[in-house]
């Protein structure tokens, strides 16, 4: 008996663009169903839908939604009231932005109590200790009077989730919960809905663009593009054996060790404008199986071994099936091989105890009472030709580190040396590093063209000749990052978001640089662009001999893409090494619980090592090694900063666990 | 020649403005991309209707702008006098409007004065009437005639007037093709501005549209007039303020530090002293210095018109914090996007990352604001008239008008005329202007364009 029940759900904005095109499926109690999809496919709107919060603009046009065997589409607006909050309830992606700031957690949790279940004073403050008890949050009749701004992160996401249970609903509808959030924090929350579930058998609708965290999480999947769901099957099923193209080409898009130096299979173009395909199947611009019938006619449901799929391929029986193979051989394209044998070894960039501090003002005469140590003392180098990723939780001085190599921010203390020049402090040499910034969308000056913001760095550095060669050099470099040249003359809003990151990596390459520092270049952007634009990093590394310090939380990019890994933890480096010394033998206890908590899609069983509590203010760092408060396995010599470990050539730690016994 | 020309002090600004539109529009013209966005204007219905209440404003605006002087008659072979009134070419296009005064008071329309008076007539008895006016509707022998003959004059008038507008179109349209889509709108909206407009222009010969004033001068002929002086206070006035704010404003908020500092404290300062008191004060010191020295000018209008010019400079220096604190905000917000930081990575020059990274995207709160601003102008200019420190007495604008308009408010009955027109003429002239602003803003953002050039 399924608690949840939606058929043919169709919403469409007021143009009559359907966004989501006649959508299907059902969740029983204690059951998780997980939507897949890249950005722009309709999940979240389904979700709106459901709860019928739907925007302004945006309206439902057909289906029905039965929950308990009652049409929510039919009842007044009155009685919905009761079920949202009620029967089905909603966690938001952004914590920070979904609990009120000037309301103490307490009071908005008691909210919910007073209006499902008519508890007020006493009782209700009981229940919301008892609440946030339930979702993990230690001392909780403390924290239930301080304020949102009073808590991490991951912790507002708790209460999230503890507002979400106090009205005991039946479904709980959970919208890329843990999309903001840390690895480590991810892997908490991920578990903390799996316990809830279990505990109380909710039924979890979990909307998700991650491979990973359904392959954790879900017990059904249904995988969504361009408004329609194109395959539905249990994770099991999906995960053997993905029968769509789409999902095919997502599980291979996933960046991964194995497939070491070789390209990424992309899915070239992005997803669809909205309404734009009516006839037809919809992936068949981007699918390299789609045939004339994929072009002329819309593939119908069809059930395929008890689990529904919607592609030609699969239309008559299934004799079609052999011919979906397994993702993880099918279609790779050729590539050049990696050769990491061309590189020489010598260090191009030579950092040695790199310090960037803030100083902390108070008072009127804004004396200086303390130092926010973003960055205390790191020392890496990186060779021609190499990557070195570093990797961290947000907030551990990673982003601070590429902005002050960029001298973006002034260095408190240590060296810079480029090809043997020392950088701080001088304004030489802007022309040999350049950074590819996180958002795309944020990186490129809405009111210039393509080429003036190509032109821009050529013309503050005086180099690349006259306008007519600079702009031959505008049309080489559009080539060399596979745009048209005539997109020169658009504006950055014509592009999609993979498109722009293009542009971002063009206006770095547009002086020659010998050293790009790529901060979280991918995280903005969808699987399967994701591929497209690491594809092309390595390929212009291959091309260039560039080299890159890859500033990253995704692991499974780091093992893809860098020959070496820095772990970072409160502005210090923990642990150094070789990509595959780090990542398949990690030995600080930090790297270790870093890599447990990245959700995998095998599944299979890994120990998870757990991480409590969050990353401790890098104002106020916790005496001696920084990780012991968190860390499993501290002892008594953790009260002192660790002293770095060789354990091989190189690979280098800092944890006492390794100290020689001299 | 019998004229001399006389260029004010507002007129060279003006002039001056007008240089620079000119001069920007033909550089837009020349480069395809920056025309772009105002082809996207083109197309905006309601954008071009605005544009086109606004170039009527505009155009009675310039055509009072060409000041002259006439000469006198001769007087026994000397050399040439000229008079000491300034006329401009506005005036003598209307020259009845502004010749025909009457005693005082007349509601629109009227045929006689609003108020009673002891007359004798042709058997010598004292009797207590309306006088007739003598030049509203003088032809008319009786009040009965009235609707008719206004009736009749504002048909022929408006046909006139529609006759015009056609033949206007029919020479245009053989000419220049005019884009789709605004078409239809502009279309009538320019038929109908004709015909409202032929049809005011036939009856304000003989009738005073819109009576007549405390002193008997045609109401219609001083919202004309208030047209220039308005438009002088908030496009002058801007002139003094924009550089000033967009260059504080963005300076403090992206160098920040002691800078940021510096231009805080001057605005806020500014802006806690009243600024009725701060403006009082500098116009009653300008004031002092003009009478001190009555050999500067060699007509009152001189006079008068250098008082306009240094209000607004009073006003200007004094209204530009509102802006430099709204893009100080915006700039702050600015700063951090991460493609200024790309360009400080590139090692760009401050001065070049504020005017071709921050400036065109503070461009729109400026727009915004400038508009919005441009009524709040034409208003503070009433309230400095109402305490005695705003434009001469001499000098018809709209603040004297609603100054005026305080007493007689207070009348029973009422003369509500002259307040309607200076409230009309002025809600049309601000709503076009923001209307109009608002679609240029749309027109230039964007984001708002993708579709339009995406394909």
């Amino acid at each position: 008996m399924s608690l949840l029940k939606v058929d043919k759900l169709v919403t469409r904005l007021r143009n009559g663009a359907a966004i989501v095109d006649g959508i299907s499926f059902d969740i029983a109690a204690g059951e998780t169903f997980a939507l897949l999809g890249e950005s722009g496919c309709g999940k979240s709107m389904t979700a709106l839908s459901l709860m019928r919060l739907l925007p302004d603009g945006v309206t439902n046009a057909g289906g029905a939604v039965a929950m308990d065997g009652a049409n929510l589409f039919d009842l007044p607006e009155r009685s919905m009231r009761e079920v949202r909050g009620g029967r089905m309830a909603m966690i938001f992606q952004e914590p920070g932005l979904s609990l009120n700031p000037v309301m103490t957690v307490g009071a908005q949790i008691a909210e919910v109590l007073a209006l499902h279940h008519d508890l007020k004073g006493a009782a209700a403050t009981a229940r919301c200790i008892e609440l946030l008890g339930q979702v993990g949050i230690p001392d909780a009749a403390r924290r239930v009077d301080e304020y949102p701004f009073q808590l991490s992160g991951g912790m507002k996401q708790r209460v999230m989730i503890a507002m979400a249970l106090a009205g005991s609903p039946k479904l709980l509808i959970a919208d890329e919960p843990t999309t903001a959030l840390d690895v480590t924090i991810q892997a908490q929350v991920l578990q903390l809905l799996r316990e809830t579930q279990d505990g109380l058998g909710m039924a979890m609708l979990l909307i998700t663009h991650d491979l990973g965290v359904v392959a954790e999480n879900a017990h059904r999947v249904g995988v969504m593009y361009a408004g329609q769901i194109v395959e539905q099957a249990t994770r099991e099923q999906l995960f053997a054996r993905p029968l769509h193209p789409y999902t095919q080409k997502l599980f291979a898009a996933l960046p991964d060790a194995r497939r070491g130096g070789q390209p990424l299979s992309a899915i070239p173009g992005s997803v669809p404008p909205l309404g734009s395909i009516t006839q037809g199947c919809r992936f068949a611009l981007r699918c390299d199986k789609a045939w004339v019938l994929c072009r002329e006619q819309t593939p119908e449901w069809a059930i395929v071994e008890g689990r529904g799929v919607r592609c030609h391929l699969y239309r008559s029986a299934e004799e079609r099936v052999l011919s979906a193979e397994s993702p993880r051989d099918s279609d790779r394209t050729l590539g050049t091989q990696h050769s990491a044998l061309k590189s020489q070894h010598s260090a191009l960039l030579q950092v040695s105890d790199l310090r960037v501090h803030f100083p902390i003002r108070k008072g009127i005469l804004q004396r200086v009472v303390g130092q926010v140590k973003a960055v205390d003392g790191v020392s890496l180098s990186i060779p021609q030709g190499r990557t070195l990723a570093l990797v961290g939780e947000s907030g551990c001085g990673k982003t601070t580190l590429g902005k002050a190599l960029l001298r973006l921010l002034p260095a408190t203390a240590g060296s810079v040396q480029f090809a043997g020049k020392e950088l701080i402090g001088t304004d030489a040499a802007r022309s040999t590093m350049q950074m590819v910034f996180q958002d795309p969308y944020a990186s490129l000056n809405p009111k210039m063209r393509v080429a003036e913001i190509l032109e821009e760095g050529m013309s503050a550095l005086n180099i690349g000749g006259d306008s007519a060669a600079r702009q031959a050099h505008i049309d080489g470099l559009l080539d060399k990052v596979g745009l048209a040249r005539d997109s020169k003359w658009r504006y950055p809003h014509e592009f999609s978001g993979g498109q722009r990151q293009r542009i971002a990596i063009a206006r770095a390459l547009a002086v020659s640089p010998q050293l790009l520092i790529c901060d979280e270049p991918t995280s903005a952007l969808d699987v399967s662009v994701q591929a497209q634009i690491l594809n092309l990093l390595k390929s212009l590394q291959d091309e260039l001999g560039l080299s890159y310090l890859f500033i990253t939380h995704n692991l499974a990019v780091v093992e893809y893409l860098a020959h070496e890994v820095c772990v970072m933890y409160l502005g210090r480096i923990v642990e150094r090494g070789a990509t595959a010394e780090v990542l398949r033998a990690p030995r600080h206890p930090y790297t270790q619980a870093l890599l447990s908590a990245v959700p995998r899609i095998d599944g299979a069983g890994r120990e998870y090592v757990k991480l409590e509590g969050d990353l401790p203010s890098p104002a106020n760092p916790p005496a001696g090694c920084h990780f012991a408060p968190r860390c499993a396995k501290r002892m008594d010599a953790c009260a002192a900063y660790p002293a770095e470990t060789e354990l091989s050539a190189t690979h280098i730690v800092r944890c006492h666990l390794y100290d020689r016994k001299d | 020649m019998s004229f001399q020309l006389v260029f004010l002090w507002s007129d060279k600004l003006i002039f001056l403005l007008l240089a620079v539109a000119v001069a920007t529009a033909i550089y837009v013209r020349r480069h395809e991309h920056l025309l772009l966005p105002w082809k996207r204007v083109a197309k905006n219905g309601v954008a071009m209707v605005s544009l086109l209440v606004l170039s009527l404003f505009l155009l009675v605006g310039l055509l009072d702008t060409l000041h002259f002087r006439s000469a006198l008659p001769q007087t026994g072979g000397g050399e040439k006098v000229y008079s000491p009134e300034v006329l401009s070419v506005f005036d003598t296009l209307v020259g009845p409007l502004r010749t025909h005064t009457e005693k005082t008071y007349s509601e629109p329309f009227a045929l006689t004065l609003y108020a009673k008076e002891s007359m004798t007539d042709a058997h010598g008895n004292i009797l207590r009437d309306y006088p007739r006016l003598q030049y509203g509707g003088a032809h008319l022998a009786d009040v009965s005639q009235r609707t008719a003959d206004v009736a009749k004059r504002a048909l022929i008038g408006g046909g006139l007037g529609l006759l015009v507008g056609l033949l206007s179109f029919y020479l245009t349209h053989r000419t220049v093709r005019c884009t789709s889509g605004c078409d239809l709108a502009v279309s009538i909206a320019t038929l109908l501005l004709t015909t409202f407009i032929g049809a005011v222009v036939s009856l304000a010969t003989v009738y005073h549209v819109l009576g007549t004033d405390k002193v008997g001068q045609d109401v219609l002929y001083l919202s004309l007039k208030s047209i220039r002086t308005g438009l002088i206070i908030g496009t002058v006035t801007t002139l003094v303020t924009l550089p000033l704010a967009l260059f504080l404003g963005v300076a403090a908020g992206y160098f920040r530090g002691w800078v940021d500092d510096l231009i805080q404290y001057l605005y806020t300062v500014l802006s806690s002293i009243p600024s009725v008191l701060l403006i009082a004060a500098a116009v009653l010191m300008m004031q002092v210095t003009l009478d001190t020295h009555p050999d500067w000018f060699d007509t009152a209008a001189a006079r008068a018109d250098m008082r306009l010019v240094a209000l607004c400079l009073i006003l200007g220096l004094t209204s530009w914090t509102g802006l430099c604190r709204l893009l100080r905000g915006e700039t702050l917000k600015l700063r951090e996007m991460e493609y200024i930081q790309a360009a400080q990575a590139f090692g760009v020059s401050s001065l070049r990352i504020l005017t071709r990274h921050i400036m065109p995207n503070v461009m729109h709160i400026i727009l915004i604001a400038l508009v919005m601003d441009f009524s709040a102008l034409v208003l503070a200019e009433a309230v400095l008239s109402y305490v005695g420190v705003g434009v001469d007495p001499s000098m018809i604008s709209f603040g004297t008008m609603i100054n005026a308009a305080r007493l007689e408010m207070g009348r029973e009955p009422m003369v509500w005329w002259a307040l309607a027109a200076a409230f009309g003429f002025m809600l049309v002239l601000v709503l076009a202007a923001n209307l109009f602003a608002d679609a240029v803003r749309d027109a230039f953002d964007p984001r708002l364009n993708r579709t339009e050039t995406a394909t």
